[in-house]
């Protein structure tokens, strides 16, 4: 009964993410019909060679690499969140929370504005140092708290992480004033964009959501353990510093790679959980799939709405996920506070 | 011998909080943890539970406690502490289940072939049995403490410690408390840790008691040796049995 009920479940949630995947190919600046995509789509998997033409071009070199890149950052960005928002026991949390995010945008407008690159790294300029950066700072943030407090108590990681992402963002301030004609670049980074992914960059989500997305799904009876509190985890025999090191490190992994490929997008990974939660419960059994599902979807409807709203003219993503998540948030806070819960 | 403290000690920063305490808990025993504000109850029984670093040496049987894994220790050791608020919404099963992490096998822990029943004789001593869906952010304070000592339950552990438990429960909850955890002392190879701020309740259930001024141990051992005259006024610094006594004159009609 209750396996059938979560193949049902699962079935239903594939259907939808197909459904919304051939939505975002076959919509934008240009209109390509669905019977198109679905032979041009059917033919690329067959392994046949492209076709020449308009609408190969874009659904097969732009659109299908575009979407899902933002299928993954977003199914990405949201597990992290969920993750965190349970080990820290707070609902404002997500996987930016420790500083990571900041920390990679720096490593990428350092590399934009001074030109430096890290050779033979995967990913050219950039998106490498955004990577080595994203590392750096969950090492220096768990070092830092480490020498502080010995059990890495969470308060202690919040407000490190805290006071790191502002030491960090006054930098980012600083290298802009100094940018000159690559300012736009530098906030096409910050603000979050996923214009011009290839198939590579896919790839690469793909395998890190594989890798480091398992290793949180695997902790979902431990995080249920944490977010009735730390010190309840610790009395049923959870051991809590080891899991909190693999959370950790997992979604700083994680969110790394997102802000390497596609600048740092907000408010996914807050929203998004919280919205699942309200509808299946704290239960991270079902909550970290769920919300893997719909932070998937929501992100690429975002960059849909980004590149279609306006267009010609393209939105930075982040800056319809901003839109959409800070008038969301004010509606749940509105809701909570007639309810009395805040 | 369950569990054995040797010269323990433990300090916050430069503060110590608990200094050069030492006692052991053998079966069938119920040990009170008594004292004044700040004497290093609370402090004893986070060491105990492996939550604080401490000096000096913690046995279970013959190993130090930090040798055992956090599953087998959850086994041997079960904490109820005082009643906390919950962020998000799980329901009472949900809580009550975790009790059952330790003993969960397999793959994604799916294998605990005693959970169920288990889990059902707690929910049904702690007065919970169709409560099972309620969520813990619509119970009372009262409540919620029974749902966490129904997951303690479930946890089956061999040494129950219990911080400050009645404290926000009304004396009806209190009485079926301690007369619940006098009968789960009874089945089998089981003993009883509490802090317990009531010096009354603390007469009336224990078998042995610490009792502890600014982290040092002022008196240990049997109960009514323990709680002495002499011993609860050089602590206290009051006369603690003439209080007690006065106290409850009133009741005596």
């Amino acid at each position: 009964m209750k396996t059938a009920r979560k193949i049902v479940a699962s079935c239903l949630l594939t259907a939808l993410l197909s459904a919304v995947f051939l939505l975002c190919v076959c919509l934008g600046s240009v209109a390509v019909p669905l019977g198109d995509t679905l032979s041009l789509l059917d033919g690329a998997m067959e392994g046949r060679e492209a076709p020449e033409g308009m609408y190969s071009a874009i659904v097969l070199s732009l659109r299908v690499p575009r979407v899902l890149c933002a299928g993954l950052m977003g199914a990405a960005l949201s597990l992290c969140g969920a993750a965190m928002q349970g080990l820290l026991r707070n609902p404002l949390a997500d996987g930016s929370t420790l500083g990571v995010s900041s920390g990679a945008a720096l490593g990428a407008a350092l590399s934009i504005v001074l030109g430096f690159s890290i050779p033979g790294l995967p990913l050219a300029g950039a998106a490498g140092m955004a990577m080595v950066f994203a590392f750096g700072s969950l090492a220096a943030i768990l070092a830092l708290s480490y020498g502080m407090d010995r059990s890495l108590a969470t308060h202690t990681l919040i407000l490190i992480g805290v006071i790191f992402s502002m030491l960090v963002s006054s930098l980012l301030s600083l290298l802009i004033t100094f940018s000159g004609e690559k300012l736009r670049t530098i906030t096409y980074w910050t603000m979050g964009s996923l214009s011009g992914k290839s198939y590579e960059q896919a790839g690469l989500l793909a395998g890190a959501l594989l890798l480091f997305g398992g290793a949180l799904l695997c902790q979902s009876r431990e995080l249920n353990a944490f977010s009735v509190g730390e010190d309840n985890a610790l009395h049923v025999g959870v051991p809590v510093r080891r899991v909190k090191l693999t959370v950790m490190a997992a979604s700083s992994a994680l969110i790394g790679v997102c802000v390497a490929i596609g600048g740092s997008i907000a408010f996914v990974g807050l929203v998004i959980p919280h919205v699942m939660r309200l509808i299946v419960g704290p239960d991270h059994r079902r909550l970290l799939p769920l919300s893997l599902f719909a932070g998937a979807v929501f992100l690429m409807l975002a960059d849909l709405a980004a590149r279609w709203v306006l267009s010609p003219l393209e939105l930075p993503v982040g800056v319809v996920t901003s839109l959409i998540g800070a008038v969301f948030f004010l509606f749940i806070f509105y809701r909570s506070r007639k309810e009395g819960r805040v | 011998m369950m569990l054995s403290a040797e010269g323990v000690s433990v300090r916050y920063g430069d503060k110590p909080a608990v200094q050069d305490v030492s006692f052991s808990i053998a079966p069938g025993q119920w040990w009170m943890i008594v004292g004044p504000n700040g004497a290093g109850k609370s402090t004893l029984v986070e060491a105990i539970a492996r939550g604080v670093p401490y000096s000096g040496r913690i046995l279970w049987g013959e190993r130090e406690i930090g040798s055992y894994s956090s599953r087998d220790y959850a086994k041997k050791v079960g904490i109820l502490s005082q009643t906390r608020r919950t962020e998000y919404a799980f329901t009472v099963a949900q809580v009550v289940r975790l009790g059952r992490y330790a003993h969960q096998r397999g793959f994604l822990r799916g294998g605990d072939a005693a959970g169920p029943a288990r889990m059902e004789e707690a929910l049904r001593l702690t007065g919970l049995t169709g409560m099972e869906n309620r969520l813990l952010t619509t119970l009372s304070g009262g409540e919620i403490q029974r749902v966490f000592l129904a997951q303690v339950l479930s946890q089956d552990p061999r040494l129950l410690i219990l911080d400050e438990p009645a404290n926000h429960l009304d004396l009806k909850y209190q009485q079926a408390l301690f007369s619940l955890i006098g009968d789960w002392l009874k089945q089998g190879e089981r003993a009883v840790l509490s802090v317990v701020h009531d010096l009354s309740l603390a007469r009336r259930y224990g078998t042995h008691a610490l009792l502890l001024d600014q982290g040092r141990c002022a008196a240990r051992g049997t109960l009514p040796a323990v709680m002495s005259p002499d011993h609860l006024k050089a602590v206290y610094q009051m006369d603690v049995h003439a209080w007690m006594r006065d106290l409850l004159t009133p009741w005596q009609e």
